[in-house]
């Protein structure tokens, strides 16, 4: 028969044809084939981080910090895992997006995403997909208010950073026999400064503290300047100044107090940026005294011994910061709940999560819990100086190495 | 607030302003000349930034010194830029322009990524922190050192216009594009000549604002809307307008800042802005173009 008279015959079936079939069924194929990796044994987690734009200093150490959980984890017997990076440029809309890109990669457990504003649209998107989303940073407090049944965060909320400030700077006041009778604060006016702004502002009332603040003043954290914002604050004559800053802000300030000769009795940060390695290269000497109320991790649990041991064979010229510590432990949450779950399907992580009790992690507090909206509540901060290019923990007492040096020296009297 | 911190802010805001008045006359002789807004203004200006860090890295060089090297690099790469180019666009409509240059733009952020990364990095010199202190006011040293290299550099432009032969032709061009054409000047060179004048006065300021901020690449966009901002204030255009624009500017917003907030700066300079678009459109020492 020819070809003529199989067409005529209406059974067409030739090379092309097989062919085409073929790629169709593989096609096909495909489908279930992704689906069936996903719900296999192999988890594969989907980082979405800031690598680029105004937050990529700390997306940048956020993944060094899940590199070396890896690798520690690892040695300790926790499986092995797929990851997947993706920057969401430090916005929203990108945040947003690389999320649901993952997601159709195949990822079954989201990590990240450093910033408070895009960490509650990434929220959102797995949310509706039901996949799981375990932060490393992020302190909004609507993030777990309940909304999200998806969302575990093993950071503080703004009002807990804001509750523990006070309650580590009495404690330093304390053992310095000597406190501000007044304060001024500087914020950035993103998701996040604000959020902590207001924390503290309301907070205040209930801690008895011994100074109120003269002014609040804020700024945008991208200014190209902050001449006019320290000039302001200086014009207060608080003796205190308190800062929620990002990273070239914070550098941008302390710079300009010391052109501006203004010496207050002592500064305190509740945001990133002054334990930051920029900061403390660029500063130098002028970067000492300052006193971070940040989440941190308690250098004497034997897992942050590990941590830090690694981080120093592997990055020997970069502090380690909150950003990957955090993020170390987060990758130990997702790791521990895939180890408890046994599978990489999204309910069944989900469930270990609920369960999860880490007594063996390196963030200052007891063993991570989560309560019913997925938020740690016991996770506590600790008062961390710089001294020296070094970051030393001065309280609470039970984590700390060094006695605070308060009222912060001159400018002009380091050495 | 005190008298002494609105003294204070307006002596900064002086300051601060002749830069800003120096990083946009760039844009305004580019525009003024050749009628093209230059979308890759704040890229240029942070390619000089860098380069002023390298050579500061490289050689200890100050950023004040480094103003001849980045003016003359910048000058290369913007000659090179309109000659091989903007120039062969020249005739299609305005748009497609600044689709290019908002294109080119976007290739030199890239570019500054790949090569310096996204950290913020500065100079740091040995007078960097340093004030000078008359009773209660208190002038940053760098700021005075960078508003009269502005001035100084201005100054040269100024008289390069006024009294050199090019000057006079780029003039002539700007003013009467057919004219200059009919009596035998190489319009193609000058325009060239004239982009690359703009992109050494963006490359001086990157050097001179080295001093007063860190650079890092996403910093290009901000100094491209604070260079329109000027130069719309002062006038397109205008060589004297951008650095009243600067001033105008500077000064506001450090007013602003002290009377009212911080964070309020901005809007307060697009208020300006906003005003002079309602009740001079042309800027404040522009012309009337009909």
């Amino acid at each position: 028969m020819t070809s003529i008279d199989r067409k005529l015959a209406g059974k067409t079936v030739g090379r092309r044809t097989v062919l085409a079939g073929a790629a169709g069924a593989a096609a096909a194929a495909a489908v279930p084939l992704r689906f069936a990796s996903a719900q296999g044994k192999t988890l594969k987690i989907g980082v979405n981080l800031p690598r680029s734009g105004i937050q990529a200093q700390f997306g940048q150490d956020s993944v060094r910090g899940i590199e070396l959980a890896l690798e520690v984890l690892a040695g300790k017997g926790y499986p092995k895992v797929e990851v997947v990076h993706a920057d969401n440029e430090t916005k929203v809309d990108v945040g947003r997006a690389q999320a649901e890109k993952l997601i159709d990669q195949g990822c079954t457990m989201i990590l990240g995403c450093y910033d408070s504003g895009i960490t509650s649209a990434v929220a959102q998107v797995c949310e509706a997909k039901s996949i799981p989303l375990v932060v490393n940073v992020a302190a909004a407090p609507q993030i777990t208010d309940g909304r999200f049944k998806t969302v575990f965060r093993n950071f503080p909320t703004g009002p807990m950073i804001a509750s523990d400030a006070f309650l580590l700077q009495k404690e330093v006041y304390a053992i310095a026999g000597k406190a501000p009778k007044s304060a001024v604060m500087l914020h950035a006016n993103d998701t996040f400064g604000t959020t902590q702004k207001d924390a503290s502002v309301n907070l205040i009332g209930k801690f008895d503290m011994p100074y109120k603040f003269a002014d609040v003043i804020s700024y945008d954290p991208a200014a190209r300047d902050l001449s006019a914002e320290v000039r302001k604050a200086k014009g207060s004559n608080a003796e205190l100044l308190w800062i929620i800053t990002r990273l070239n802000d914070a550098i941008m300030i302390v710079q300009e107090m010391v052109k501006q000769r203004w010496v207050p009795m002592g500064i305190v940060s509740t945001g990133p940026g002054p334990y930051d390695d920029p900061f403390l290269k660029q500063l130098g000497k002028l970067s000492d005294d300052i006193i971070n109320m940040v989440p941190w991790f308690d250098p004497n649990k034997p897992m942050s011994k590990a941590m830090i041991a690694a981080w120093a064979k592997k990055f020997p010229d970069r502090t380690l910061n909150t950003s990957v510590s955090h993020s170390f432990e987060a990758t130990l949450i997702a790791l521990d709940a895939y180890k408890r779950a046994g599978a990489a399907e999204p309910a069944k992580l989900i469930e270990a999560l609920k369960k999860t009790n880490i007594a063996d992690n390196v963030t200052v507090g007891p063993a991570i819990t989560f309560n019913d909206k997925g938020q740690n509540t016991k996770t506590r901060n600790s008062a961390i100086q710089n001294r020296g290019g070094k970051l030393l923990s001065v309280a609470p007492k039970e984590a700390a190495v060094a006695k605070p040096i308060w009222p912060m020296r001159p400018w002009n009297a380091r050495g | 607030m005190d008298t002494v911190t609105v003294i204070n802010a307006l002596v900064s805001g002086l300051l601060t302003g002749l830069v800003y008045g120096l990083s946009a006359l760039g844009l305004s002789v580019i525009f003024g000349v050749i009628r093209i807004v230059n979308f890759a203004h704040g890229e240029l200006m942070v390619v000089g930034m860098f380069l002023a860090l390298m050579l500061f890295r490289w050689f200890g060089l100050d950023p004040l010194w480094s103003v001849p090297i980045g003016a003359a690099v910048l000058f290369l790469v913007g000659y090179a830029l309109q000659h091989f180019v903007v120039r062969r666009v020249s005739y299609l409509p305005d748009h497609m322009q600044f689709l290019l240059l908002a294109g080119i733009a976007i290739m030199i952020v890239s570019g500054c990524l790949v090569v310096f990364g996204p950290d913020a990095q500065g100079v740091q010199l040995a007078y960097a922190l340093d004030s000078f202190a008359i009773g209660n006011l208190i002038v940053d040293k760098v700021r005075l050192y960078a508003a009269i290299a502005a001035i100084v550099v201005a100054s040269a432009l100024l008289l390069f216009f006024k009294y050199s032969a090019t000057g006079r032709a780029i003039r002539a061009c700007a003013d009467n594009y057919l004219g200059a054409r009919v009596v035998g000047l190489n319009v193609d060179r000058l325009y060239a000549f004239t982009f690359g004048i703009g992109a050494a006065c963006i490359g001086a300021a990157g050097c001179i604002i080295l001093l007063l901020v860190q650079v890092h690449p996403y910093l290009a966009p901000a100094y491209t809307l604070l260079a329109f901002v000027v130069v719309i204030v002062g006038g397109m255009g205008s060589l004297f307008g951008a650095l009243l624009g600067g001033i105008l500017i500077g000064v506001s917003e450090e007013l602003a800042s002290v009377i009212l907030q911080p964070s309020l700066k901005t809007a307060f300079s697009f208020g300006l802005l906003i005003v002079v678009l309602l009740l001079r459109p042309q800027g404040l020492l522009g012309r009337v173009v009909r």
